[in-house]
């Protein structure tokens, strides 16, 4: 029988590979997004299996919360790549450098 | 069984194109493989019993979100084979990162099945009513604020996306609107009679 275990280790799997693909990439911003993205997709299955195991729907109402945040973000984080591409022609990690930061 | 099945399958296929959305050498396929990882994502969902979730991964992440990054990967002209340079240099010690990460979640969750944590109860299967009325109700009573504040999030990454990107082209001619009014018929029209065989200046 499938479990609330199962969801769980599926969740940390994924998670573990978005935070793999953030540090494996970490020039290619798109692709640092993209791993962002799957750590996000890790976060809602965890809520969404906490949900159905402990037979309260309120983890399924903050997958929803963290599915518009996960919009937001990625709506967001690429108008700034847009804006950062049309001004410099490269999006890589390493130029960002503008502010001396 | 069939549930079993079911949830092996959407789990290895979402981990295995998780690992190639990050692995891909492609970044279109990238995002391609980041659809099939949200696609099965939202078969683990619904075999859960959470339909309306699974229903609004599919639309918001696939129509929306993967969209929106397909985009941008096939609009900007990059050098992505640039962008890989340092990809077998930080190959071991993120390996090891990631390792030891996988191993503390599998861990706390072990001690967690383990320990004297008694955490509710187990999954009963009587459901009442539908997925999408019970959280429904739930999101339109309790949690009307934070619903109504996520809408506002979502309105200001919208304006914020637009006034981000947007930059007015010189050669665009825009309406002015105080020139309009003030023509009058006078200078807009002009009556004239030209003479046979000739054509008329302007």
């Amino acid at each position: 029988m499938i479990g609330l275990t199962h969801y769980l280790a599926v969740a940390a799997i994924l998670f573990t590979i978005g935070v793999l693909g953030i540090f494996l990439n970490r020039k290619n911003i798109i692709l640092m997004l993209m791993a962002i993205e799957l750590i996000l997709l890790a976060v809602n299955i965890n809520l969404v299996a906490f949900s159905a195991y402990l037979g309260d729907l309120t983890g399924q109402v903050f997958a929803m919360f963290v599915l518009t945040v996960a919009a937001a973000e990625a709506a967001i984080g690429l108008a700034i790549l847009v804006i950062f591409f049309r001004r410099r022609g490269s999006i890589a990690v390493d130029d960002v450098n503008r502010m001396r930061g | 069984m069939i549930t079993i099945l079911a949830f092996y399958l959407f789990a290895t296929l979402t981990v295995t194109s998780a690992l190639l959305v990050i692995f891909a050498r492609n970044p279109v396929h990238s995002v391609l493989w980041l659809i099939v990882a949200f696609f099965n994502a939202a078969g683990l969902m619904l075999i859960l019993g959470a339909e309306f979730i699974a229903m609004l991964l599919v639309i918001v992440y696939v129509g929306a979100v993967a969209v929106l990054f397909l985009f941008i990967v096939m609009m900007l002209d990059v050098d992505f084979a640039a962008l890989r340079s340092g990809f077998t240099k930080n190959l071991p010690f993120g390996l090891l990162l990631a390792l030891v990460l996988l191993a503390e979640m599998i861990i706390a969750v072990a001690a967690w099945k383990a320990g004297p944590v008694t955490a509710g109860v187990a999954p009963t299967s009587a459901h009442v009513q539908p997925n999408i009325v019970a959280l429904g109700e739930l999101l339109y009573t309790r949690f009307l604020m934070p619903f109504e504040l996520a809408g506002l999030i979502l309105l200001v990454a919208m304006i914020g996306a637009i006034v981000l990107t947007h930059r007015s082209r010189g050669d665009s001619r825009g309406q002015n609107i105080a020139r309009q009014i003030d023509r009058v018929p006078g200078e807009a029209v002009k009556n004239m009679q030209p003479a046979m065989g000739e054509g008329m200046k302007l």
